[in-house]
């Protein structure tokens, strides 16, 4: 039975991962699941500088789902290569790195401090909803897309993957213009830019006012982008958004993704991924898969 | 051992008052747990995905069962008090730091539901102590408990039990005093607590609340303001579950 997935030239022992920012680098949740056993770790997105994030509360539950406004809240480039990817270059796993900035330098600077690291892959963070400047608004403009993606490329010697936002009207043209611009894998969703409100408070229940929604309640909306998107470039997917079990991976990879981060579902079940890898051969095994790739966007 | 998530066993629940449950759960957790840390309980609704953090606020001589008090504040505590004797119940931990134990003539302070940690760091403190708790109103919970364990001083907001006032109008109106603070309870009190600790020159150890995810120091949505950039986050934030919930006042902006 083979569950090793390929992306940009890099192999994954299965297509599970963790979603960035709902695993730190590994450390907290390492001591429940064996991170060695994991396709991938995502960390955390990092920045050039540390960012203070957002003021709280930054996470409220809502119905199947959480939202959060964390405001990528990061030690900093230099303690993340000393700190966490020296904890994560111990195990077994491949590391890929979310990247985060305010403009495109700094972005590029990031990437060029992860040159020579035994970092795999780099994950540009280009979504996410809860900060005002960078991030969601290189990734809500197919033009300034295909710019920092034309950038970060030119400048990273490991391949990246540009994360998408599904806060857009079509986003298969981010796809598209990530594509054009050289990146070399694609992934989504991010979160869902989202409002709850304390009726009896009077409130916001997010200091932010608005978060990003995530959990089971956009997995819908999550599998229908995954599969847009698939039908619409021909670089790999990394799908998420709202992913629970091996149920879900399956399905994600059914609808065109080549591997599948759990993010959220972590908070529920803190052995969520290693549960999930367990499934995926058991549903393998009895449904006679012989290869994990065979299933990949086989729903067309 | 470390933290893990079991399904655990409910050995009893009982209403203290109001809103107020006392649930004594059979589980591992309670074999390392400390005073002052919490656990993450979980709903048996699938549609809420969040744990609930609970501090504890006892564990058995045996340390085979811990206790939680808490107040049913919602949908997901409204279940917890609905289980019975032999009902499973989904929980994480032990969490967080728990308290330091100083062999120091000690206040304890605890106001509303920030009174049960309280009890188990009570009974772990071997000095002589002072009690301190503070209710709204008559509707005490959980005083007789603690009343075995020191000398208690009782605050009531409409002055219908002890001093009319807050726990700190009760400190100085009956002459506690100490060498170390102990307290749990809302942001206002914690603030009152830490001006009263700085005017005596007095240690405080301060247990905090806020909304949490993940309870085990990955997401980074429970942070509090700290008065030093923090030695893990790089900016002056620690992490209330992983890095706390306890926490020396002066490090603490309130």
């Amino acid at each position: 039975m083979n569950t090793k997935v390929t992306i940009a030239g890099v192999e994954f022992k299965n297509p599970i991962m963790t979603a960035s920012g709902t695993f730190g680098s590994g450390m907290e949740y390492g001591e429940f699941v064996d991170l060695n056993k994991l396709g991938a770790v995502v960390t955390k997105g990092v920045a050039l500088t540390p960012w203070t994030g957002n003021p709280t509360p930054r996470v409220c539950e809502t119905q199947a789902g959480m939202m959060n406004a964390i405001g990528l809240q990061n030690p900093g480039i230099d303690t993340f290569i000393e700190r966490d990817l020296k904890f994560l270059s111990q195990y077994n796993t491949k590391i890929i790195v979310n990247v985060c900035g305010k403009s495109v330098e700094e972005y590029v600077g990031v990437v060029e401090r992860l040159a020579d690291t035994d970092v795999d892959m780099l994950e540009i963070n280009v979504s996410c909803p809860n900060v005002k400047e960078g991030a969601i608004a290189f990734g809500q403009n197919a033009d300034m897309l295909y710019s920092v993606t034309k950038e970060v490329k030119a400048h990273a010697k490991q391949p990246i993957i540009m994360k998408l936002s599904p806060n857009v009207t079509d986003i298969t043209e981010m796809a598209k213009a990530a594509e054009a611009a050289g990146s070399d894998a694609i992934s989504l969703i991010n979160t869902i830019t989202a409002m709850k409100i304390d009726i009896y408070k009077r409130d916001f229940a997010l200091a932010n006012k608005t978060g990003g929604l995530s959990g089971p309640a956009i997995k819908p909306i999550a599998v229908r982008m995954v599969y847009q998107v698939a039908n619409a470039v021909n670089i790999p997917i990394i799908g998420m958004g709202g992913v629970s079990n091996y149920e879900d991976v399956i399905e994600f990879m059914m609808a065109g993704a080549t591997a599948v981060a759990i993010g959220a579902m972590n908070f529920h079940n803190p052995y969520a991924t290693e549960e999930a890898i367990h499934g995926i051969e058991h549903f393998m095994e009895k449904q006679g898969i012989d290869d994990i790739n065979n299933i990949i966007g086989c729903v067309k | 051992m470390g933290k893990i998530k079991e399904c655990a066993v409910v050995i009893s629940q009982e209403k203290l008052a109001t809103d107020i449950y006392s649930m004594w759960i059979n589980t591992n957790i309670a074999k390392e747990a400390k005073p002052g840390q919490f656990i993450s309980v979980y709903t048996k609704n699938e549609a809420k995905l969040l744990p609930r953090p609970i501090s504890i606020c006892e564990i058995d001589d045996k340390k085979t069962a811990l206790r939680i008090v808490y107040r049913k504040a919602g949908k997901g505590t409204e279940e917890f008090s609905k289980y019975r004797s032999g009902a499973s119940v989904n929980i994480l931990g032990p969490l967080g730091n728990g308290f330091p134990l100083c062999d120091e003539k000690a206040i304890l302070i605890g106001g509303g539901i920030g009174i049960p940690p309280m009890l188990e760091l009570a009974k772990a403190l071997e000095s002589e102590k002072t009690i301190v708790v503070g209710y709204r109103n008559s509707e005490m919970f959980l005083n007789n408990d603690l009343a075995c364990y020191g000398k208690l001083v009782v605050a009531t907001e409409d002055g219908s039990v002890g001093t009319k006032g807050n726990v700190i109008d009760a400190i100085r109106e009956q002459n506690v005093s100490g060498s170390v603070i102990y307290a749990c309870g809302p942001i206002p009190m914690l603030r009152g607590v830490k001006e009263y600790a700085k005017e005596k020159g007095i240690k405080a150890y301060i247990s905090m609340e806020e909304k949490m995810a993940c309870g085990v120091g990955a997401c980074l949505g429970c942070v509090c303001k700290s008065t030093n950039v923090d030695d893990h986050s790089k900016v002056n934030n620690k992490r209330i579950c992983a890095d706390g919930p306890v926490f020396n006042a002066e490090d603490i902006e309130l």
